[in-house]
């Protein structure tokens, strides 16, 4: 992701390795219970994926993430000021896939404006209206990510509103 | 916070779901789409699916996807399937992009199961005891027949008024303009009758037809290899988005330079910039109506500089003078190129002060259109036009001005050339001759305000929302249809021929018996007597060409909604009831003009129709060309194949206007100013400039997407683009309530505040259900009665703190940022 604020590599290879362990864990949950022939959950199980500690988290640096699971680059970012859906003690920490919901680029993050942006076909989202396409092609607001906050700070990913681009379930 | 959809996973088409070919309904591009249809109780599986990929993959960019506005469950013969509508990578249309409308076609479908467009008609409904009430095709057929057979006998068919889509696409087609074609252009001569979008049955593009050249005579392909792409008046990126992320990037990659001239800076600028760098993009930000001078200027440049095609000039145009004189049906006369100078010379300085716009702009316009290369070579060149000079000043003429520099520079019927409007809808116009309409036709709008015509058909227009001088129609259209209404009331519990006597009684004392055919309850519905109940493309087989004249047939795939039909069925229904209804007025003769009918599905309409004058169009043939369909006109039929045209005018010779000799014309389209009557008061009289157009997000006039959470939630009311010094002076924030009033009327819009919008310049978008721009834009038209809806000058207030919705919303530049 080219953000124009960028985290440390190493946490962000540490994070992502993190997700894609627990991805799996929740896969080979989905995949035994299939054997077995239990009828399956009308929802999907999503991961409690550990995203980061609100102390790694600057306002307005966005942090690379991914979730459900390694091959869904998202972005974790602490706005300042509180934004409706937003969690943390001062409810501005939001987090959001980056794979742009018309047909799949990579987005870059603007953060004068703080907008998502799609270098494919222009499509532009406000991370402070809850991921609201402001103009583009796309058919969905961006996915944003349910956030879970535990009392020593960590952030918590567990859940997608919207469903993210490439894959007809967002876990696999 | 935004519309989240709460979706996590989708339905898996299985390998062996129906597939059927889809030409997106929406705009004049028509993407191409395949619909997968499969039974409720099947699905496939990460493995195997109707893709043949393994969706257990993250897919990428440009991946095969099935976004949740691309599903649906439908009716297909009785029974509830999943419906899946994604985007054909097959189809050189879009070569697999999607967008925003196209994309959301399955999920605005109606559905019983999903609940999704509850809004659409199921059923004919006919004015009873003070409401609208379901009842019977029969019943409401013989109403219609009745009492427009009483009406036209006791007068004339004068009494009866039409306005009638004449487009291809969802409410379109070939099948349904033939249908109502041959209803009043052949069983009747109507000729008061009007289009969806304009107060006349007339061209919108005279000039370039009376030149000889068709407005649609290109390929997109065309884009692709050419020098130069000028758009005039026109946001591609917004309202023909595929063709611009397809083929005009494709074009601009390729090293293609990009000119724009329109006042206002919009996101295909833009985007232009972004893919073509700024130094290949020109924005000629002109003044308001002052197209027709900055393309003056640059053909006088372009004749001074010795850049003209002189080989084409000689072997294709018109040399003797003047060939067609002005007179006053005629707006500018026609003729050679050294005669048309005449009047449309006009300098670089006189441009530059016209316009606003520096005079080295003009000037390197001119060289980017046609210096010749280093090598001697002459550079190629795309002219694309749409609303901005349409519904702009001095029509006629100004889109005259833009063919003559095609037609100057040897850029028509040429590879990587073209002159060509971009267009709104798909096209589909089948229909027996419209001469008896004559020219200038009659100004529809104006006879119905003054209280002429006693019958008024509606075909899926809805003028309240997109009409001029919108005002004052509504309430001369509403205070007539009310008459009928409560003659209606009062008839009621009495027998047929009481009811057919009190109707016929309202309208000959100056009432309006209204007749509105449409998918939904629209507004100007509300004053209809009778509604008859329509489907559109996919819940009916249905054939368009798209802006290169690409025709295709986009399939059935679902049951029409309860028991609404095609129009062409609904116009044969209305047709065999009025033989019926005159020969029991004894009128046998008459009766049998409406003979001929005998339709059961709308191929048989497009049998009778379309195929009669191309007898090598088929059904099964279209089916089998799929999405990429043959361009028309097709001549031929070989090896299994439609064979097409690749574009029009490749042999020099030009047929539009019906000159034997095959010359093209040039138009003297000497500058005048404001050309529509009110309009240089108005400008001086209110502050500001209320602009309107197209938003990408919506289509149409909403007419679907009002009843969509997706778009309703990102605008939930009429966006008004301003100037932020401008919203300051009037004290409003963003998404306030603002209201726009002159002397034609008001309206009003949610503010949106616009860091490029001039001071004084606005934008309303068009044709919203909660805010009609055409309440303010005054009546003037051009001298063959096309509207000038682009200028509009308004005094603005604000009237109320952003409403709820609109304080969620975002509010930030629409422009994308690397």
């Amino acid at each position: 992701m080219k953000c124009k604020k960028m985290v440390d590599v190493g946490r962000r290879q540490f994070l992502r390795g993190g997700a894609l362990a627990a991805a799996g864990a929740a896969a080979s949950t989905v995949t035994g219970g299939a054997a077995q022939a239990t009828p399956a959950n009308a929802q999907v199980d999503y991961p409690s994926d550990k995203l980061g500690n609100i102390g790694d988290l600057a306002i307005n640096e966005p942090m690379d993430i991914s979730y459900p699971d390694g091959d869904s680059p998202g972005v974790l970012i602490k706005l300042g000021e509180a934004v409706e859906g937003g969690v943390g003690p001062d409810g501005d920490i939001v987090a959001f896939s980056v794979l742009c919901p018309h047909l799949g680029f990579f987005m870059n993050y603007n953060a004068e404006d703080r907008t998502m942006n799609c270098p494919g076909h222009f499509s532009r989202f406000d991370v402070e209206a809850g991921g609201q396409q402001v103009w583009g092609h796309a058919t969905s607001n961006l996915p944003q990510f349910t956030l879970r906050i535990s009392d020593n700070g960590d952030i918590f990913a567990e859940g997608s509103s919207d469903l993210i681009f490439g894959r007809p379930s967002n876990v696999l | 916070m935004s519309h989240k959809r709460q979706i996590d996973r989708l339905p898996i088409p299985p390998a062996d779901a129906k597939v059927q070919n889809v030409s997106c309904h929406n705009c004049i591009v028509g993407c191409g789409y395949k619909a997968y249809t499969w039974p409720r109780n099947k699905q496939g599986t990460l493995t195997d699916n109707a893709f043949g990929i393994d969706l257990s993959q993250q897919q990428n960019a440009l991946g095969t996807w099935i976004a949740p506005s691309m599903y649906n469950m439908v009716k297909q013969n009785g029974k509830d399937v999943h419906l899946a509508v994604v985007p054909d990578k097959e189809c050189v249309v879009n070569e697999g992009l999607t967008s925003i409308r196209g994309a959301r076609m399955a999920e605005n479908r109606p559905s019983k199961v999903t609940g999704t467009q509850q809004q659409r008609l199921t059923d004919p409904m006919v004015w009873r005891y003070g409401t609208l009430q379901p009842t019977s095709w029969d019943d409401a057929l013989d109403l219609v027949a009745q009492v427009t057979a009483r009406v036209v006998t006791e007068g004339s068919e004068d009494d009866l008024v039409v306005s009638m889509f004449d487009h291809g696409g969802s409410a379109g087609g070939y099948e349904t303009t033939w249908g109502t074609g041959k209803l009043y252009f052949e069983s009747m001569k109507v000729k008061n009758t009007r289009i969806h979008n304009r107060p006349a049955y007339n061209s919108e593009v005279h000039s370039t037809r009376d030149m000889g050249v068709d407005e649609l005579h290109y390929q997109y392909a065309d884009y692709e290899m050419t020098d130069t792409i000028m758009v005039v008046g026109a946001n591609p990126l917004e309202t023909q988005t595929n063709l611009f992320l397809n083929h005009m990037r494709t074009g601009m990659e390729n090293g293609a330079k990009f000119i724009m001239i329109d006042p206002r800076r919009t996101v295909a600028v833009n985007a232009a910039e972004e893919i073509a760098g700024k130094e290949n993009v020109l924005h000629l930000a002109i003044k308001p109506g002052a197209d027709m001078a900055v393309m003056n200027a640059i053909l006088t440049e372009i004749v001074d500089k010795g850049w003209t095609d002189d080989e084409f000039i000689n072997a294709s145009t018109f040399q003797g003078g003047v060939a067609v004189a002005e007179d006053a049906g005629q707006p500018a006369a026609l003729g050679s190129l050294e005669f048309a100078m005449e009047s449309a010379r006009m300098s670089l300085a006189d441009a530059a002060e016209i316009c606003g716009v520096d005079a080295a702009d003009i000037a390197k316009a001119a060289a980017w259109i046609a210096e010749p290369k280093a090598d001697g070579a002459r550079r190629k060149c795309v002219s694309a036009y749409e609303k901005g000079i349409i519904w702009g000043n001095d029509n006629y003429r100004t889109v005259g001005a833009l063919v003559n520099i095609a037609l100057a520079t040897g850029n028509v019927g040429r590879e990587g050339g073209g002159a060509c409007r971009l267009g709104g809808h798909q096209e589909g116009y089948y229909r027996p001759s419209d001469a008896h309409v004559g020219r200038p036709a009659t100004y529809i709008d104006r006879l119905l305000i003054s209280g002429g015509g006693k019958i008024h058909h509606i075909w899926a227009c809805d003028h309240y929302k997109t009409t001029l001088n919108a005002a004052k129609f509504k309430q001369a259209h509403k205070r007539r249809s009310d008459m009928v209404k409560t003659a209606m009331d009062n008839a009621a519990g009495g027998s047929r021929e009481e009811l057919i006597d009190a109707i016929v009684g309202a309208v000959n004392a100056g009432g309006l018996f209204v007749v509105d055919v449409d998918i939904i309850r629209s507004q100007i519905g509300e004053n209809a007597h009778v509604v008859l109940a329509a489907c559109e493309s996919n819940e009916m087989n249905l054939t368009s060409m798209n802006g290169e004249r690409r025709l295709r047939l986009s399939e059935k795939y679902m049951d029409p909604f309860g028991n609404s039909k095609p129009d062409c069925l609904i116009a044969a229904g209305i047709a065999q009831n009025m033989e019926r209804a005159l020969r029991e007025l004894g009128e046998d003769a008459y009766a049998d003009q409406f003979k001929g009918y005998d339709w059961e599905t709308e191929e048989d309409a497009f049998m009778d129709g379309y195929a009669s004058g191309n007898p090598d169009v088929t059904y099964d043939r279209l089916r089998a060309m799929g999405n990429n369909g043959v361009l028309e006109p097709v001549v031929g039929y070989e090896n299994g194949k439609l064979i097409g045209t690749e574009r029009l005018y490749t042999d020099g010779v030009f047929t539009r206007h019906g000159r034997e000799d095959g010359k093209a014309l040039f138009c003297a389209a000497g500058w005048r100013g404001w050309q529509a009557a009110g309009k240089e008061a108005e400008m001086a009289k209110f502050k500001f400039w209320v602009n309107n157009g197209r938003a990408n997000i919506f289509w149409q006039s909403q007419f679907l997407d009002q009843d969509n959470d997706f778009i309703q939630d990102r605008f939930p009311f009429p966006f008004l683009e301003m100037n932020p010094a401008d919203m300051d002076d009037i004290g409003a924030a963003p998404g306030d309530l603002v209201e726009m009033y002159n002397d034609n009327g008001a309206t009003q819009a949610m503010v949106y505040p616009t860091d490029t919008a001039r001071r004084g310049d606005t934008l309303m978008v068009f044709g919203s259900p909660s805010g009609s721009q055409g309440n303010i834009v005054n009546p003037g038209v051009n001298e063959l009665m096309l509207p000038d809806y682009k200028h509009t000058w308004a005094n603005i207030r604000k009237v109320a703190d952003a409403p709820e919705s609109a304080k969620r919303i975002s509010f930030k530049s629409k422009e994308y940022t690397s």
